[in-house]
């Protein structure tokens, strides 16, 4: 890489720093207990959209993996989201009523609160419908992982995004509050991913699964990139670039080996296909606050009314991390 | 903890063992261990490395202070690799030899070390071995587990500059000195050897060591020694032990990259079936762990041998896999480029060209024959043709021809590996989606048959009008001849056979015998079922009527205008094997 890319790519990050904080203005705090972090804290990042159904497991969830603090952005939710996480003292909440287009889908926002206070911590980037997966998850805390990886000096962990999908019509998965999304939606794509690399950020991109398979059979290159970089031992020098999918610095996307060996990685299982799913694409088409004109979610509004399944003969029923481990969609690398 | 004995009545009793412990982080679990060894019977020295700060080293220090059988040494500064850890455990190895004359063995541990085994085990066990040191030492020239290149340079050459914080002047340093050959001369008498730095040596063979007239001399030499942790006592115990088992009692694992693996909560039937004395590193907080190993256990198994093996299989198979990782896979943390692997699928299998159009379902056949799953051609422009017309393969692998085309690596990696444990075989053509051609020539796991020229078959049988069978056939025939050069090219790894369809007309048993048993057919030797060849009446014709025509058929071969009927079987002839 040359002298003049490098130069490029810095000035990119810059920009990216900039826009962040330009658009920390449209952020509001609504409950700030960011003085509760301490140096060690695990972070967990967030933005959201009318997700309170979903937040009650998903606190349960990152809770018991040992995250310490949330920094959750609400984009003008009106299902009680703020009223229902007033008072817990391991949440900060910002609100705003900005575009979350504009805000390039909310990573300016959530770039800004991570260089104010990632700073030197773990942090991982999720959605609130993404459960994020790693070797010995079931045994382990993620903060043996995050040791592990400070031991090992690696920056930045990939998880990749899985979806997850019930057998039967996606209408027919009704999620009740609390419940664990998987007890519902537990089948998924074992083995139809494809992968490139993505030549300006060196990022591996992935695609495939049933969205690919299901609602991008005509159009594969439009089907949504899977390759995520969720968990990174955050500088305040850092930016996400699009999404979860790459950061600047490059170096932080190399989250793979080329020499033929594998490094350790995990999986975010992605359970967005519930009954909830039909409401939320209609609304995201609506508002057109997504990636390309929301494409995906017109490709999925449609699809759905003549396919409602994604499950197919060959679906497997998730297990366990080491299913996945198996089947050749993480790794434990040489984390034993 | 306080059951600890009266430390001068333990001191009487002779040949217990001394524990020096040099510690740097993690100080509330040193703490647990040491007051641990000490109710054991065993007495403590502690090394708290220099880098830690003063308040908490006081607190840690004053935590164990009640124990009579706990003692701190002089602090030195310790960064890995350097002179500092030697320092450190000689200190405190003379302050446990002089405080304490009833040990017989030291044994050097760190703080993140956790004992597996009762305290009184590892004291019979070394009472019954009292003349034996048990360190890990050998000539540079047979460890394998050298990192970063420096093997018997560590001895010849200087390393006054950090590994961890001046990377780039300690690899210049090393350039340098390689380029001038600068060597430093080694002691007189001493023989380098290296090892695990966790050892447990005699009172005999440490005095001799520690009280060595030379010492100044060695140590002077050591301190410029690149990691001399792991090569100080390696070599000098050589120069005085009676006996030494090259082995450390300790049990540690290390990656590829020379750190140490580290032991959590869900090792602990690992570590308790290993039944060495201890084990390192164990993560701060594994509260099992420390619990389960600290607490009082009764079940003495005395004598017994330690014995890793298991625990060396899990470890040796992380290695593994970060450096080599599973064949065939691509996925997130996995992307090999060509040159780095050997092979690009997971598996063996076979694509044939030509045998479909030459033998009515030549699929069916093979599949019966062999047991294998033969696909029609997967790259067909359409869509994938499945075996049994499927849509879809395991892991919900799709037929579409466009998701196909949009990445055929990515397709056909997918479904060796999506199928492995199964053997697999497709046809393959002119005809189809042309871009995985050169993918499937480099794979040494391919098996690649053709019948060149057999494309003409179904032409010469259509209904289409000649001039544009003359088009399609002109087309076909450029890109199969490009595909022959292609897998006859020195480069190309598959496995190829290639016959032209009027030499495989004439013989077709022994080719067809050939693929079988490659394919690893369920009866070897004799075919109870040939496929039948279609109807050649008229073929001749149709290459003349091309020739006629002005195109020049050549890759089948010469026929002539009247093709007699073919008879299946004939004898054998030899195959043009390619590679």
């Amino acid at each position: 890489m040359g002298l003049w890319q490098s130069y490029r790519m810095r000035l990119r990050r810059k920009r990216r720093l900039i826009r962040a904080l330009r658009k920390s203005r449209e952020l509001t705090a609504v409950q700030d207990n960011t003085k509760a972090i301490r140096p060690q804290d695990i972070l967990l990042v967030s933005t959201m959209r009318n997700e309170q159904i979903r937040l009650p497991y998903f606190l349960e969830y990152y809770r018991n993996l040992g995250v310490d603090h949330f920094l959750f952005v609400d984009n003008g939710s009106q299902d009680g989201t703020a009223e229902y996480l007033r008072g817990m003292s391991d949440v900060s909440l910002w609100r705003t009523e900005a575009s979350y287009r504009h805000a390039g889908f909310g990573i300016d926002w959530m770039n800004y609160l991570k260089r104010r206070y990632a700073h030197g911590h773990w942090v991982l980037v999720v959605d609130p419908d993404e459960l994020f997966i790693y070797p010995f998850c079931d045994t382990r805390p993620i903060r043996a992982l995050t040791d592990w990886l400070d031991n090992s000096a690696i920056r930045s962990f990939s998880a990749m995004l899985v979806d997850v999908y019930p057998k039967g019509r996606v209408s027919d998965a009704v999620y009740q509050v609390g419940q664990d999304p998987l007890e519902i939606a537990n089948w998924f794509d074992s083995g139809n991913y494809t992968i490139s690399k993505n030549p300006t950020y060196g990022n591996l991109w992935i695609q495939g699964g049933p969205r690919a398979r299901l609602f991008f059979a005509d159009t594969p290159k439009k089907a949504p990139a899977l390759n995520k970089i969720p968990l990174v031992k955050w500088d305040r020098r850092y930016a996400y670039v699009s999404s979860t999918h790459a950061l600047l610095p490059r170096g932080l996307n190399r989250v793979y080996e080329t020499g033929g060996g594998e490094k350790a990685c995990g999986a975010l299982l992605h359970t967005k296909f519930l009954d909830t799913f039909g409401t939320k694409a209609r609304e995201e088409m609506s508002r057109n606050q997504h990636y390309a004109q929301s494409a995906e979610y017109k490709a999925y509004a449609e699809a759905l009314d003549n396919h409602p399944e994604l499950w197919c003969k060959w679906s497997e029923r998730y297990i366990n991390w080491r299913q996945l481990e198996i089947l050749g969609l993480m790794s434990k690398g040489n984390w034993a | 903890m306080s059951a600890s004995p009266a430390p001068g009545q333990q001191d009487l009793n002779s040949g217990t063992v001394g524990i020096v412990m040099l510690v740097h982080t993690a100080l509330d679990r040193a703490a647990q261990v040491a007051r641990h060894w000490a109710a054991g019977g065993c007495p403590v020295v502690i090394h708290v490395d220099r880098k830690v700060p003063q308040a908490a080293y006081r607190g840690f220090r004053d935590g164990l202070a009640q124990d009579q059988l706990i003692s701190f040494s002089t602090r030195h500064r310790c960064e890995w690799g350097t002179w500092g850890i030697v320092a450190a455990s000689q200190s405190a190895s003379e302050q446990m030899l002089h405080q304490h004359p009833g040990v017989r063995h030291v044994y050097l541990a760190s703080g993140s070390c956790l004992p597996l085994r009762p305290v009184q085990d590892l004291v019979d066990y070394l009472a019954a071995r009292p003349e034996t040191d048990f360190i890990e030492s050998a000539t540079t020239a047979d460890v394998p587990w050298i990192v970063g290149g420096l093997d018997v340079e560590r001895f010849t050459l200087r390393f006054p500059f950090s590994w961890k914080r001046h990377r780039y002047l300690f690899d210049r340093y090393v350039t340098l000195q390689r380029k001038l050959g600068i060597k430093r001369r080694i002691p007189p008498g001493l023989v380098p050897h290296m090892g695990s730095q966790w050892w447990c040596l005699t009172r005999k063979t440490l005095s001799a060591i520690l009280e060595d007239p030379e010492r100044i001399t060695h140590d002077r030499y050591f301190q410029k020694v690149w990691i001399p942790d792991e090569s100080y006592y390696q070599t000098l115990a050589r120069q005085h032990s009676a006996k030494i088992e090259s082995r450390s009692l300790t049990l540690s694992k290390f990656d590829f990259e020379g750190k140490p693996h580290i032991f959590y909560d869900d090792h602990l039937q690992l570590l308790r079936r290993s039944d060495c004395f201890v084990a390192r590193k164990i993560w701060p907080s594994a509260e099992r762990l420390y619990q389960t190993f600290l607490s009082e256990r009764g079940d003495a198994m005395t004598g017994v041998e330690p014995n890793p093996v298991k625990i060396d299989r899990v470890f040796a198979k992380a290695v593994e896999r970060r450096t080599r990782g599973r064949e065939g896979l691509y996925m997130q943390s996995r992307y090999p480029g060509q040159t780095a692997i050997n092979a690009v699928t997971a598996s063996p299998y076979s694509v044939f060209q030509g045998f479909a159009e030459l033998f009515e379902d030549f699929d069916g056949w093979l599949a019966r024959m062999t047991g294998a799953r033969v696909h029609g051609h997967l790259f067909a422009p359409e869509r994938a043709e499945f075996a049994g017309g499927e849509t879809m393969l395991n892991g919900a692998l799709s037929d579409s021809a466009r998701l196909r085309n949009y990445n055929p690596q990515s397709f056909l990696t997918n479904l060796i590996w999506n199928t492995r444990g199964e053997r697999q075989g497709f046809q393959f053509g002119p005809a189809d989606h042309q871009k995985i051609a050169r993918l499937i020539a480099t794979d040494p796991n391919a098996q690649v048959s053709v019948i060149s020229g057999a494309w003409a078959v179904p032409l010469s049988r259509s209904k289409r009008s000649f001039s544009e069978l003359r088009r399609i056939a002109a087309r076909l025939q450029r890109i199969e001849a490009g595909q022959l050069k292609m897998l006859r090219e020195r480069s190309t790894k598959a496995r190829v056979r290639i016959w032209t369809m009027a030499e495989f007309v004439e013989a077709p048993m022994e080719p067809l015998q050939t693929i079988l048993e490659e394919m690893g057919a369920k009866t070897p030797g004799h075919l109870n079922e040939v496929p039948s060849m279609v109807d050649l009446e008229g073929f001749g014709q149709f290459l003349q009527n091309l020739k006629n025509q002005g195109m020049h058929p050549y890759l089948m071969g010469d026929f002539p205008v009247e093709q007699e009927p073919v008879t299946m079987p004939k004898p054998p002839r030899r195959p043009y094997l390619v590679r």
